[in-house]
């Protein structure tokens, strides 16, 4: 297998994009993304979750591949979820390394603005078992809270330890032009904070906005300026209903997809310097440190508490705001991850980690039935 | 009309049928496939798990919110995801028994079928 190198980036900024569609967003992102190259394009793959239930529109890779001027061109288009940002690069890093390809181009999109709250949640929770959980009214949103109930009950924790992460995931956002809020908030603030789905309040709720985001990847290295090599991916997966697991705080399947990665990447899992996770909620980030091991089980959360999360600690998470801050670009989060952590390994992101070299992205579908994580290394 | 989709389901949903495997004794909900397991009514008590109070809901179940939403670990064995019923939040506590009962969960829109399923009440 080749090695595989990301010699081109591009992003729409997290918002309400009204005057925008989907394929909008993806041209946009895309364009940026291939403005310096000059090799040819062997596949466009799309990454997006609600298009069909939200869009009217399935398929959306041949309708982004003809816009940017690849008619003909090989396309895939990518639905699992909120892991189908992390699959498209899975696939595109697959395709090059293999030979199938010299370079393939990753689109994430999602545009979830043109309906209201309710249709969101309920597209939201196809990610879920259809007859054995969405059908009676759990939302995805309500899993991750009873996920955090059970957790405060099994380990005697209050809510306030969790407050750490929405807070740094929103002190980091503030400088990245793209992120859907730019503001910071108190941990004080996170207590008072209205109830989404309790025990889950609104300051620990992240909010599914529209974006793009796009990744080139080439057999090729870049010519000048930093070398990004996509160095490890690793897919897994879990049952999808949630309580068909024995170990409801256990996410099987970010471990294995963690331990995948990092085997193909050939490094340990404390030489990671940058993160950034699918923290849509503190209780995410949460249970994914303690399934990759950074944190024995029932201690995850103070990683938040003594400050090992924030851009000087052991963990850097969320440096363009996490879901939280950034805001939650679903099917196309795993691809605007990639190009946030590009960032950080080019030393030129909004909120840096100093000298920042190898990288890791983490995104998931539901409850983490499927999770891919990727590991980043800048070889020069 | 999706009459189908819920009708296939009427047995669980009216009546928390399962499966049984014939030699293990082992329960399965939703039934388990394959010749060994025959189809068995759960008892439908069992101890709340973990529980969430939904605020923000999806299509469909907007006019009952906020509604608590719980993982019921089953007497038999299986564990199962349902709407707590007839408790108010505040008085929901984890590990507290509760019993099925059937409930009007919805229905499919303008057609008119009504959609009718398991929900867990505190035992009376």
């Amino acid at each position: 297998m080749r090695p595989v190198y990301i010699v081109g980036v591009g992003q729409t900024a997290v918002a309400e994009h009204w005057d925008k569609t989907a394929q909008d967003l993806a041209l946009d992102a895309g364009l940026q993304a291939v403005r310096d190259f000059s090799g040819t394009i062997g596949a466009v793959y799309v990454a997006n979750a609600l298009s069909a239930a939200l869009g009217n529109q399935s398929n959306l890779a041949p309708a982004v591949a003809t816009a940017l001027g690849l008619r003909g061109v090989e396309t895939l288009t990518i639905e699992s979820g909120g892991a189908a940002g992390g699959l498209a690069i899975r696939q595109a890093q697959l395709a090059v390394a293999a030979g199938l390809a010299d370079a393939v181009l990753v689109v994430g999109v999602e545009k979830v603005s043109d309906v209201l709250d309710e249709r969101r949640e309920a597209a939201l929770a196809l990610s879920m078992d259809a007859d054995w959980e969405a059908f009676h009214g759990v939302t995805v949103t309500a899993q991750w809270a009873m996920l955090m109930r059970s957790y405060m009950h099994t380990y005697a924790i209050g809510a306030q330890e969790f407050a750490a992460f929405p807070v740094n995931a929103h002190a980091n956002g503030v400088a990245n032009k793209k992120a859907l809020y730019r503001f910071p908030i108190s941990a004080d603030k996170y207590q008072i904070a209205a109830a989404v789905a309790a025990p889950l309040g609104l300051l620990d709720c992240s909010t599914e906005a529209d974006g793009a985001a796009a990744v080139l990847i080439s057999a090729t290295p870049p010519v000048g300026g930093a070398v990004i090599r996509i160095a490890g991916s690793g897919v897994a997966s879990d049952t999808v209903a949630l309580h068909s697991r024995t170990d409801l705080l256990k996410l099987d399947a970010v471990r294995l997809s963690f331990e995948r990665a990092l085997v193909q990447a050939g490094i340990e899992r404390s030489d990671v310097d940058v993160y950034d996770l699918h923290d849509p909620h503190a209780i995410a980030a949460i249970l994914a440190f303690e399934a990759m091991g950074y944190a024995a089980r029932g201690t995850g959360y103070s990683l938040g508490t003594v400050g090992a999360i924030r851009p000087d600690g052991s963990v850097p998470l969320a440096l363009a705001g996490g879901c939280k801050a950034r805001g939650n670009l679903v099917g196309a989060l795993g691809v605007a991850q990639i190009v946030e952590l590009c960032a950080q390994l080019q030393g030129s992101a909004s909120t840096q980690v100093a000298d920042a070299r190898i990288a890791l992205a983490q995104c998931m579908s539901g409850i983490a039935n499927t999770v891919a994580t990727h590991i980043l290394v800048r070889d020069a | 009309m999706e009459l189908a989709r819920h009708w296939r389901q009427r047995n669980a949903r009216y009546r928390l049928e399962g499966s049984r495997h014939s030699t293990t004794h082992a329960v399965a909900f939703p039934a388990a496939q394959g010749s060994e397991w025959l189809p068995y009514t759960l008892s439908g008590r069992g101890s709340v798990l973990t529980y969430a109070v939904v605020h923000q809901a999806s299509t469909g179940h907007d006019a009952e919110s906020p509604y608590i939403v719980a993982i019921v670990q089953l007497s038999e064995g299986p564990r199962i995801t349902a709407q707590l019923t007839d408790v108010s939040a505040n008085e929901v506590e984890m590990g507290m028994q509760v019993e099925m009962v059937t409930r009007l969960m919805g229905d499919t829109g303008p057609d008119g079928l009504l959609l009718y399923a398991y929900k867990f009440r505190p035992v009376l």
